[in-house]
């Protein structure tokens, strides 16, 4: 039976969960004049979440609802900082959601239960948590692909995201049956991940579960974006309205390192030794693939996409090596990689106005005559995706070479940092647009007088100077949490 | 007796018969959403059969969420197939290509 102590275990989900059908009652009622507090109540809950996550942080691990729902200091801080990157991504759409009057409050439940989903794949203990958790933020996602519902690209986004997302998400099923079946064959047949753990070692069937873990790794590698199964990547990231492809790039990688971390590292970590090269093989080609594509786009959206699939790349180099010490890296790296990304795309939506996306790499040419601090924001946010020394990016990139050195892929390490040098070609080239170009009739021009939007994306693109001097901390944090 | 090996076959071809659909089906958006139901079917199979012969019914309540997550994502399929419709007056996949890359 659930105790009371189950439900506080739980309290920051439950919040966010009623708080959002609140919002969505409330916003049924409201006058249109009434509307545009919405914003200024989803970021509330938002941040009272965060205040609940970091206030009634447990000592060590705890468990609700029979091992249902795992609490620990991995869960903890990927959930403040997709609560916070969603709160930024709030902050940096309004200007561009009033443009286009899609400021419904259904972008705003929609995104908070996407939120929800991403808290309980982090904090799932068992396949099922998992599984749901992953379909509520997948749901919600494509309903968001396709907010901007009269145009023709985000209803094709969000037919193939669909599509591709369902399949991948059958194939993560029939890995989970596979391996569920696995586990009793020899031992107790379980769904807890922890469990599964301790019985899948004894297994009668090493080929059902080999067969099923590759069923996993598939689906696992969907979600992050991984190379050859990283097709719908792009088309979503340009079809979709710009401030969900924010959130995709930041919250939904949050999420599937969380997904990754509980299926492989806490349901399979005793296997290790047979997906450590599997994911190693994997993060080769999303890091060759992702880099090499993006040199030849036009567009900042796909071209983000693609960057992102070779990030990707270096979260699973992270993960590869797996141990604590690699799970770390990983973890230190999808941080920066979201806070990264929030803020080259906020850079964007800053300069996007009603009729003009901005998101043609040709319409940031010579914006350091128009806007020069969005330009130097935006540099900043470059140097820090291409791993540039003194920014936040360079560091986590260590972090996770070191990890697949220490774990034995040197090899993987070097093919690391030969993409790395590839990547800085497409990163400085939006520098080169941006400085040395001369500005053309009909590119950006200066940025949204918004001001919350310009304080929060300057704290958020200075905080990667801010980090990349002092990041110590934040990955002893990481450290901390897997022990390592 | 059906055995165990019976269920993992039959739950093997559906998904298979469900992949193919997926990647092969060249003409409707809607072949597309019922290869996706048929899937999921598959895996169901999968777990009611592995859940059945290990006795450990925990297999066959991920089945009811599985069904009942199947059932909501094929109403945001279709909700997403009509915007499709809307949009281009046509759900041939063959014309869904406005971005390539």
């Amino acid at each position: 039976m659930p105790t009371l102590n189950d439900v506080l275990i739980m309290l920051p989900e439950l919040y966010v969960v009623t708080a959002t059908c609140f919002l969505f009652m409330l916003d049924a009622f409201m006058k249109p004049a009434q509307r545009p507090l919405l914003h200024w109540l989803a970021i509330g809950v938002l941040l009272v979440a965060i205040f609940m996550v970091v206030a009634g942080q447990p000592e060590g691990t705890v468990t609700a609802f029979g091992g249902m729902f795992v609490r620990d200091q991995v869960a903890e801080i990927i959930k403040v900082f997709a609560l916070a990157t969603t709160a930024m991504v709030f902050v940096y759409g309004r200007p561009y959601l009033i443009d286009r009057g899609l400021r419904g409050g259904e972008f705003y439940t929609l995104m908070l239960f996407a939120v929800v989903g991403i808290m309980l794949v982090v904090s799932a203990g068992n396949l099922l948590t998992l599984y749901l958790g992953l379909e509520l933020l997948a749901l919600s996602s494509y309903a968001l692909v396709a907010l901007n519902r009269d145009q023709k690209l985000p209803a094709e986004a969000a037919i193939k995201f669909f599509v591709l997302s369902a399949l991948a998400s059958g194939m993560l099923l029939y890995g989970m049956s596979m391996v569920y079946g696995a586990s009793g064959m020899g031992g107790e047949a379980t769904l807890g991940l922890a469990q599964l753990n301790q019985v899948l070692g004894y297994t009668t069937a090493p080929k059902l579960l080999q067969f099923g873990m590759i069923f996993m790794i598939v689906g696992v590698a969907f979600e992050l974006g991984i190379a050859p199964f990283h097709m719908w990547l792009p088309d979503v990231y340009h079809g979709a309205p710009s401030p969900v492809t924010t959130f995709i790039s930041a919250g939904s990688k949050l999420a599937a390192f969380g997904l990754a971390y509980r299926l492989l590292a806490t349901g399979m970590g005793d296997l290790g030794e047979q997906w450590r090269l599997i994911l190693a093989v994997l993060a080769t080609a999303s890091l060759v693939i992702g880099n090499l594509v993006a040199i030849v786009q036009t567009n900042f959206k796909r071209m983000m996409a693609y960057s992102t699939i070779s990030h990707m790349g270096y979260l699973l180099l992270g993960l590869s090596a797996g141990n604590p010490e690699g799970y770390a890296a990983a973890m230190f790296y999808a941080i920066c990689y979201a806070l990264m990304a929030v803020a080259a795309f906020g850079v964007m939506l800053a300069l996007s106005r009603a009729g003009f996306e901005c998101e043609e790499i040709s319409d940031f040419k010579g914006l350091n005559q128009k806007a020069p601090w969005m330009a130097f924001l935006m540099l900043l946010a470059m140097f820090s995706l291409a791993g540039v020394p003194p920014l936040f990016g360079f560091w986590a990139k260590v972090m996770v070479l070191e990890a697949a050195i220490h774990g034995g892929m040197l090899w993987l390490a070097i093919v690391g940092i030969v993409t790395a040098f590839i990547g800085l070609y497409y990163y400085l080239y939006v520098i080169k647009v941006m400085y040395f170009d001369q500005p053309e009739e009909g590119g950006a021009v200066a940025a949204k007088p918004d001001r919350s939007l310009r304080v929060v994306l300057s704290a958020n693109a200075l905080s990667l100077l801010v980090l990349g001097v002092w990041w110590g901390p934040l990955l002893g944090w990481c450290k901390r949490a897997f022990g390592a | 007796m059906i055995s165990l090996a019976d269920f993992i076959v039959v739950a093997a071809i559906l998904f298979c018969i469900a992949a193919a659909g997926l990647f092969i089906n060249r003409k409707n958006v809607i072949v597309l959403l019922m290869s996706i139901e048929l899937m999921l079917l598959a895996v169901n199979t999968n777990f009611v059969g592995f859940s059945r012969f290990l006795g450990d019914v925990s297999g066959q309540v991920f089945v009811f969420f599985i069904l009942t997550v199947a059932a909501a994502e094929a109403a945001i399929g279709l909700a997403i197939l009509v915007l499709l419709f809307r949009t281009r007056s046509t759900i041939n996949i063959a014309d869904i290509d406005s971005m390539k890359g």
